[in-house]
Parts: structure tokens; C-alpha cells; sequence
């Protein structure tokens, strides 16, 4: 039978590979937006099957919210890269001093 | 036995479509890895019984999110190779922070539950049921406030990447209509005093 641990277990893992794909890919930032995608896809998991198995409505809203917020921060994220090429022609994180950080 | 087998197979590929979202070479590729995953996930949450989520995660994210990042990933010209260069340098470290995540979740999610009774399985939601009916309408009425704010968000997301993307290109024709609407009567009409003439 599936449990919830079958389901809160497949979303720690998806978690844990989008950690590593951000550790690994630190250098380019399309790549750490679609990690940040499946770190979000991981947690509305959790809140599915939390859903379903405690028996509320509740985490299906809240997972609606996660995926409008998720939306426009992508939005947001893909504007802000599209500007950084056009003025500085690279995405590499490593060349990204301006701000002196 | 059946919703098992599913289960097993469709979040193997899921986790399959993970693995190659965070190791392709290629960012199409990538991109293309990460629509499989959602899909993936879409049935899962069909088998969880979240029937209007599943449908919103394909519509909204693969039709919508998923094709923006793949114009993005084609429109920018990137040169890919180089990129690769630090894939290995951080290795070690993500490998340690990711082995002590795993520890942490595995302890939450196997040991501390394993003494309470939080393994219960979800009861079937009765025939007739409507997973969209019900969201709907807890949507529209207990945080009716809520979805208001997710609209102004999005609204915000919509000014916020046009205003950013959005460039004036020098020697571009167009209208300023702020001149025109201001413009006053002084600034046109030029009235000269002069005698009538005579026919010829």
C-alpha cells in the first residue's frame, strides 16, 4: 500500500537532487532557476500528500498560491536574465561583481 | 497492487527526469528533462486525487513557464562548454550538504513517524466528488483575500518583467503623447494682423 511516507520520501529526494543540481551548476543561472522549479515542484509535493492523507482541503490551496507565486518569480527571474545578457553578454555567475558582494 | 506499480514506475521516471535536469549538458535538454518531470508529477498528484492541480501544473507550467524558460534557454547565446568548467570543483561540498539534508529528512520523515500513527492511509473520497468544485469553492470564499493578493502578484510580475525587458532603441519614431496632450494653443497658432487687398 501507499503510504505517505512513500510520498513525503519521493519529495525529500527531489529535493536533495535539486540542492546537488544547484551546488553542481553553480556558474549558470538558467540552470539554478530551473533547480529553485524543482525544489518548489518537491514541496507542493509534501503539501499534496499531505492533503490527501490528513484528509483537509487546505494544502491544495496553499500549493495553488506556491504555483502563482513560483510563476511570477520565474517571470521575474527570466526578465531580470534576459537584461543581465543583453547588458554584459554572459549568464556566469562568477563574472556577476558588480555589486561587489 | 495496481496504483503500486504506477506509483513505483512513475516516480522512478521522475526521478529519472531530476537527474537529468541537474547534470544536462545542454540547457535545452535541460529544460526539455523538467517538462518530463512535471508531467510525471501531474499523474502523481491524479493518483493523490488532486485532479484540478494535476491539470493546472501541465497548463499553466508546461504550457506556460516551461516554454518561457525554453525561449529564454534558445534566445541567449551561450556558450555552454564553458559553463561546464566548475562541475566537479563544487562536488564535495554539495555532496556533504546533500548527505546531511538526507540524513536530517530521512530522520523526520522514517524514525520520528514511526512511533506515531501518521502512516494512515487516505480514505477514497466518495463517488460524485468534485476535486475542482470543492477548490473553487473554498477558494472564492474562506481566502477569497488570498487568491485577490495571488492576482496583484500577478500583476506586479507582468509590469515588472515588461518594464525591465523593455528598451528604447535611439532614432525609433513614435508618438509622445504626454507633448501632445499638453501642447496649448500659444504653441501652434500664429495670429498676424494684416489689411484686406483688393480684388485684382
Amino acid at each position: 500500500m501507499i503510504t505517505i511516507e512513500h510520498y513525503m520520501s519521493l519529495a525529500a529526494v527531489l529535493f536533495l537532487l535539486s540542492i546537488a543540481g544547484i551546488f553542481i551548476n553553480r556558474r549558470n543561472v538558467i540552470l539554478l532557476l530551473m533547480c529553485i522549479e524543482l525544489m518548489l515542484l518537491a514541496v507542493n509535493f509534501n503539501f499534496v500528500a499531505l492533503s490527501r492523507f490528513l484528509g483537509g482541503l487546505e494544502g491544495q490551496v496553499f500549493v495553488f498560491f506556491i504555483l502563482t507565486v513560483a510563476a511570477a518569480e520565474a517571470a521575474i527571474g527570466l526578465a531580470i536574465l534576459v537584461v543581465l545578457f543583453r547588458n554584459r553578454r554572459s549568464i556566469n555567475v562568477d563574472e556577476l561583481d558588480a555589486m561587489k558582494g | 497492487m495496481f496504483e503500486q506499480i504506477l506509483f513505483y514506475a512513475i516516480s522512478a521516471v521522475l526521478l529519472v527526469a531530476a537527474v537529468g535536469v541537474i547534470t544536462a549538458r545542454n540547457p535545452v535538454h535541460g529544460v526539455l528533462f523538467l517538462v518530463l518531470a512535471f508531467f510525471n508529477s501531474a499523474v502523481l498528484w491524479l493518483l493523490l486525487e488532486a485532479e484540478f492541480l494535476a491539470i493546472v501544473l501541465v497548463l499553466v507550467y508546461v504550457g506556460a513557464v516551461m516554454v518561457l524558460f525554453l525561449f529564454v534557454v534558445m534566445m541567449l547565446d551561450i556558450n555552454v562548454e564553458k559553463m561546464r568548467a566548475g562541475f566537479t570543483r563544487y562536488a564535495p561540498l554539495g555532496i556533504l550538504v546533500v548527505a546531511i539534508m538526507a540524513l536530517e529528512l530521512g530522520q523526520v520523515i522514517w524514525l520520528r513517524a514511526s512511533g506515531r500513527n501518521l502512516s494512515i492511509v487516505g480514505s477514497q473520497q466518495p463517488d460524485g466528488y468534485n476535486n475542482t468544485k470543492e477548490l473553487g469553492r473554498v477558494l472564492y470564499t474562506d481566502y477569497v483575500f488570498a487568491f485577490e493578493l495571488a492576482a496583484v502578484i500577478l500583476l506586479v510580475a507582468i509590469v515588472a518583467a515588461i518594464t525591465l525587458t523593455m528598451r528604447r532603441r535611439p532614432g525609433l519614431k513614435q508618438q509622445d503623447i504626454t507633448q501632445q496632450v499638453s501642447v496649448k494653443r500659444e504653441d501652434r497658432v500664429r495670429l498676424v494682423k494684416m489689411d484686406a487687398e483688393k480684388d485684382a
